[in-house]
């Protein structure tokens, strides 16, 4: 199957009801073995046991990057490419974007109130992501906003991609500022920096949470062909009855001229 | 296992990552249920696509 194929929204509802299962399964699996994992680990020499919180932030914050690539990939087949499912992705993924944002801010504060003795700084790295939730929202806002999914899609594929420029600022602000906030520990030049007994449940939880998200996006984006079906059906039946009193009325004054004509 | 003085930190980020994932789980499922309740009723209805085909169809 090409991604041509899936251009058409039934055989993509035929596909994710094949592959949504084994999604779902794949995640839960990986999700157990990787909190099993997590439990596992040592306590960090400085950190304690709060180091175990990284398991959960850094794949969310991951994510939270991840998502708004994915849907500025989507933005470009909408503007570019116009492929029929593009803006079906792009809505679809706002939503749990903005929920892994979200959970990264929280675990992030959570993280940093033993660590750093605050919740919240407004440094470069934490307002950037802030940014970005804010930004996710208002995309959601926007879809909301405005009832023709297509006009809807096209301002929203604009606001995505200028959206796009805070992602390497979210990435190198911890390079660029001076910021509470550690510098990049795995994905860094020269190797990781985590020792193994940390890097693997990491890498686990960041694939688990990867999946999860995938099947989400798929699921969410059935959800979405749904309801634009529905749509359809709806505007379908509303220009039929005002076809048909059209008819009617253009009936009922031709029988009046009739008369008139008669009498 | 013993997670130290911070526990209830570590253990509140893990209780909100499962109370948001489990809160998005259940938005897409009822989203689910909800579209295709509304699309068998209009079929009910007697409204169908133009193709004549289901519009829960996926085959």
């Amino acid at each position: 199957m090409t991604l041509i194929d899936l251009a058409n929204p039934t055989r993509f509802l035929a596909l994710t009801a094949r592959v949504l299962p084994w999604l779902a399964a794949a995640t839960v699996l990986l999700l157990a073995i990787g909190l099993y994992q997590a439990a596992l680990a040592p306590d960090d020499y400085q950190q304690g046991a709060t180091v175990k919180i990284m398991f959960i932030h850094v794949p969310n914050a991951w994510l939270s990057m991840f998502v708004w690539g994915v849907m500025s990939i989507a933005s470009l087949g909408t503007l570019v490419w116009r492929h029929p499912l593009a803006d079906v992705a792009a809505k679809a993924a706002a939503p749990i974007g903005a929920a892994f944002t979200f959970l990264a801010l929280l675990t992030g504060s959570l993280w940093g109130r033993p660590m750093w003795g605050t919740y919240w700084e407004w440094d470069a790295r934490l307002t950037s992501v802030l940014i970005l939730f804010l930004m996710y929202l208002g995309l959601m806002a926007l879809w909301r906003a405005v009832d023709d999914p297509s006009r809807a899609a096209r301002a929203a594929a604009v606001l995505t991609l200028v959206g796009a420029i805070n992602l390497p600022i979210i990435k190198f602000s911890v390079d660029w500022w001076n910021t509470l906030h550690q510098p990049a520990s795995v994905m860094r030049m020269g190797g990781s920096a985590l020792d193994k007994s940390f890097l693997i449940p990491l890498l686990v939880m960041a694939i688990a949470f990867t999946l999860l998200f995938v099947t989400l996006h798929l699921a969410a984006m059935r959800n979405e062909i749904l309801r634009r079906r529905v749509r359809a059906l709806q505007m379908m039946q509303a220009s039929r009855v005002a076809f048909s009193s059209e008819i009617g009325a253009g009936a009922r004054g031709q029988n009046a001229s009739n008369e008139v004509g008669a009498a | 296992m013993s997670l130290g003085p911070y526990a209830s930190f570590i253990v509140t980020s893990y209780a909100a990552a499962a109370v948001v994932v489990a809160i998005l789980i259940g938005w897409i499922v009822l989203d689910y249920r909800n579209q295709t309740q509304r699309l068998r009723e209009m079929e009910e209805r007697g409204i169908t696509r133009g193709s004549g085909r289901s519009a829960m169809d996926a085959s």
